[in-house]
């Protein structure tokens, strides 16, 4: 079968009825078309009270959740490597991929729990001894990998394990990176991982069904069914709906409080005070809007006119990442990731158009909302010699005097 | 076209040999049955890219030179004499200084982007896509932005604010450069046409690759540079002088084989060259750390508006005594020895290069095995293309980078300070409070501050 499939691309699997029995049973008396129509509802309708019941259950459970999607869509991506080049049996090989996304991981995560769990780093010395090392541990990590890859080299395979190599790399770029960006933004405040993400599946809705019922004129040959009618309908409907949802959101403290670790407890606390973008304030309209409503002012919290931006994105931004796995699946004449939820496909299907989300909410954040971490400033002045902090600690009366933030008693010294 | 026919149908050596290497050929070749394209790649299906031979780039005078010589030894002559004009140039550029330095590496870095780039087209006979050769340098200029926007921010604070724009540029650096990568990636996903999505797909790959080879090795070169320009070249010294010695070494003492992937490499060579080249970065060490040109950090002078390297030698270039332990004690009759602490370092950066640098060499021995090239491009005569040169370079700036992030030194003062300046009042002030009782414990507080706590 391998000299047969030469020609060309490899062979799709003919798609496995994944359904589970309980829907085929229940379903049996309808038409194929409406079957397939009330699959996707139901399983699209389970998926967003997954959604709501894990976050229900708090940011352990998210970060859990998030690792666990990141592992799948890795496999899926590989899996669709290994079938493309018939490289399954190659030695070692995945073994390595799937030691490259240890590696990876690793050098992520203790990056993060660096940062977040400080105090209790500080406290185990086994830890401690990580943390300070911790780049070249995953460094050396790391090249042993490349070292193992090199000498896995055999004579007949160089190129396909070349390949495969750089299919790994790429893999873990994007989807490594992508899961550590959600991560970040998840302990900058729940909101900042729900309101992305409900706004990218609002838009996949929105334009899917306004394509429906107006859709007329294509969008883009890449992808045949997608319409400008959906594209538009999609991208004011889900502004309206990220407005919604933010403010819906923003009077909980639940969503709104970074993530903290608390090293009494020994546990995450979403406890805080509300930082300014979470409080109402009040709005002068533009005169147009005043004599359409008769309201002279509008009382919004800020994130709302935040959440504009977040959903302007996914809407304009997003279908491009929904583009490009388009190009990719056709690429490698796919017609899924994989077969994993029934009636949607794999697990990467669902989230193509998140790809670029959580960088652009990460980016978003860095530049416009928050500043350098306090803690993780501290931590480094500490690391500092002490002449150094000295002159830190000048520099810095200094500034804080001109500002008239020192009490002038200390002008003295 | 004929030509592609020609060398499809013609004697193919390799066929008994690499069968999945034809079949991974044969599914990246892009045979679309149905497509009218597949005529083409259905012929070149069967092979890798034909080598064009080496055309001989020595330049005249060189050949005028040696025309006497039989052709071993020309070719030999040849290496030799690049080899001392590639060193020659390489201490001029250290003369000439920081700025020169970073040029340099800048200009290596787009060569050997470009040269990995067009083995990328020949493979998949991609060099007419649309748009990629646009889109590939456009990520390079984005990625270097990004990079060079990060060095920037950091070592010329004082410069950046200062200028109103810079200030600007610096503050939304991050949203900037991510919003030009994502202009790119919407150009891509535009560009992609109906026949050619696979090899499209392919070439982005391919190109990100690189980027992440290539553009982020060069950029820890340069900041390895800022730490010290001993920094930059121990490490490249010992690089090279490991390529030589093991050459050496292999050449009169060589005779059992190291991997199969290099023939040429033997363990006497490997063994002879890790020896060599320990004590040739011990001494170096020696040599170089009594300058301050070579030790001191690389800082940018505000007032004179130029690079300085003045600065008090830290403790890592000051000479201190070690006792021997008794075993070497009671062979050299020495009880204690002066040395720079750097020089301990260096043994462990030599250790490196001579160990793990190989097998940088041996990846691009692979590399040009599995796509059939006998060098990367023909830039330098008897060498072949600079990415030849720096493939054992490939793992030691990183090497060097984390060893100096873990080992050596803390966090940069300037960047904390710019961090902290950035941050609420309250912050700022809580900050202080605990900065002052650190201090006042460690005593280093003036009394009259302490007092007024």
């Amino acid at each position: 079968s391998r000299t047969k499939s030469d020609s060309g691309v490899p062979e799709v699997p003919v798609s496995a009825d994944d359904t589970p029995e309980v829907l085929n049973k229940a379903l049996s008396g309808l038409s194929s078309r409406w079957k397939n129509w009330w699959v996707r509802g139901i399983l699209t309708l389970a998926m967003i009270s997954f959604f709501f019941i894990i976050i229900y259950l708090g940011p352990m459970v998210l970060m859990m959740i998030v690792l666990c999607v990141q592992i799948k869509c890795f496999h899926e991506i590989i899996t669709i490597g290994y079938s493309v080049y018939h490289s399954y049996h190659l030695p070692w090989f995945r073994t390595l991929s799937w030691y490259f996304l240890l590696c990876v991981n690793y050098f992520f995560y203790g990056e993060t729990v660096t940062d977040y769990f400080f105090t209790l780093v500080q406290r185990e010395e086994p830890l401690r001894i990580l943390s300070k090392y911790h780049r070249f541990i995953s460094f050396a990590l790391y090249l042993t990998g490349f070292c193992m890859f090199v000498l896995s080299l055999v004579k007949k395979h160089y190129r396909l394990q070349f390949y495969m190599f750089g299919w790994t790399h790429v893999t873990l770029l994007i989807v490594v990176t992508q899961s550590h960006l959600i991560i970040h933004n998840l302990f900058e405040g729940m909101i900042w991982f729900i309101v992305p993400i409900s706004c990218v599946i609002c838009n996949d809705i929105m334009a899917y069904m306004f394509g429906f019922f107006f859709g007329r004129t294509p969008l883009i040959k890449l992808s045949p069914k997608k319409t400008w009618e959906g594209f538009i309908g999609g991208f004011f409907a889900t502004v309206v709906f990220g407005i919604l949802l933010s403010y819906v959101m923003s009077g909980y403290r639940f969503f709104v409080c970074p993530v903290e670790f608390n090293n009494d407890s020994n546990s995450f606390t979403v406890d805080c005070e509300p930082s300014e973008l979470f409080q109402l304030q009040d709005y002068g309209l533009p005169p147009v809007l005043k004599s359409i409503t008769g309201w002279t002012t509008v009382k919004l919290y800020p994130f709302q006119i935040h959440s504009i931006a977040l959903s302007a994105f996914a809407s304009i931004m997003g279908p491009f990442g929904g583009f490009f796995a388009s190009g990719f699946k056709r690429a490698f004449k796919i017609k899924d990731f994989a077969n994993t939820i029934p009636g949607h496909g794999g697990i990467m299907d669902r989230f193509d158009c998140q790809y670029l989300m959580a960088t652009f909410v990460n980016v978003y954040i860095a530049s416009f909302i928050r500043g350098p971490n306090p803690s993780k400033v501290i931590q480094q002045l500490l690391a500092l010699r002490l002449d150094q902090q000295l002159h830190i600690f000048n520099s810095l009366k200094a500034h804080l005097t001109e500002k008239g933030l020192l009490p002038a008693l200390e002008e003295a010294a | 076209m004929t030509e592609l026919r020609r060398r499809g149908g013609g004697g193919d050596p390799d066929s008994t040999e690499n069968i999945s290497d034809k079949e991974a050929d044969g599914d990246d070749r892009l045979a679309f049955p149905g497509e009218g394209e597949g005529e083409m790649e259905g012929d070149s299906k069967a092979d890798t890219p034909d080598v064009p031979p080496s055309t001989d780039n020595t330049p005249q005078c060189l050949n005028k030179a040696l025309e006497g010589l039989s052709s071993r030894w020309k070719n030999w002559w040849i290496r030799g004499i690049l080899s001392l004009t590639m060193i020659i140039g390489f201490f001029l550029i250290i003369y000439l200084g920081p700025i020169m330095l970073i040029l340099v590496v800048m200009g290596v870095q787009i060569k050997c982007f470009h040269e990995i780039i067009t083995i990328g087209y020949r493979v998949y006979h991609s060099y007419d896509l649309p748009w990629f050769r646009t889109l590939s340098w456009y990520f390079l200029i984005c990625v270097n932005y990004f990079f060079y926007g990060e060095t920037v921010a950091d070592y010329f604070g004082a410069l950046v604010q200062r200028e109103e724009p810079l200030q600007f540029l610096v503050r939304y650096h991050r949203f900037i450069s991510f919003a030009l990568y994502l202009a790119g990636f919407c150009m891509f996903v535009l560009s992609l046409v109906k026949k050619h999505y696979r090899l499209q797909f392919y070439m982005f790959a391919w190109t990100h690759v690189t980027l992440l080879i290539v553009v982020t090795q060069s950029h820890l070169v340069i900041q390895n540079l800022f730490e010290g320009m001993i920094w930059f070249i121990v490490p490249i010294s010992i690089v090279i002088c490991n390529d030589i010695m093991a050459y050496l070494f292999g050449f009169f003492f060589g005779r059992t084989p190291l991997i199969k992937l290099s023939p040429k490499k033997t363990w006497e060579g490997f063994i002879g060259g890790f020896f060599a080249t320990v004590v040739f970065s011990f001494f170096f060490a020696y040599l170089l750390s009594q300058y301050q040109y070579f030790v001191c950090p690389v800082e940018y002078n505000s007032e004179t508006n130029r690079f300085a390297v003045e600065c008090e030698p830290s403790n890592l270039f000051m000479i201190q005594e070690y006792t021997l332990p008794a075993v070497v004690q009671n062979a050299v009759r020495w009880k204690t020895v002066n040395l720079y602490p750097f020089q301990i370092h260096s043994i462990a950066l030599s250790t490196f290069a001579s160990l793990i640098g190989p097998f940088g060499g041996f990846f691009a021995s692979g590399f040009k095995r599995a796509f059939k090239i006998k060098d990367f491009a023909d830039t330098i005569p008897g060498h072949g293309g600079i990415m030849d040169r720096f493939d054992c370079q490939y793992l030691m700036a990183t090497f060097v980078h984390v060893y100096i992030t873990s080992f050596i030194r803390g966090p940069n003062p300037s960047k904390v300070l710019q961090q902290l300046l950035v941050l609420q009042p309250e912050q700022q002030l809580s900050i202080f409070n605990t900065l002052r009782n650190h201090l006042g414990e460690k005593g280093m507080l003036p009394p009259a501050v302490e007092e007024a706590q």
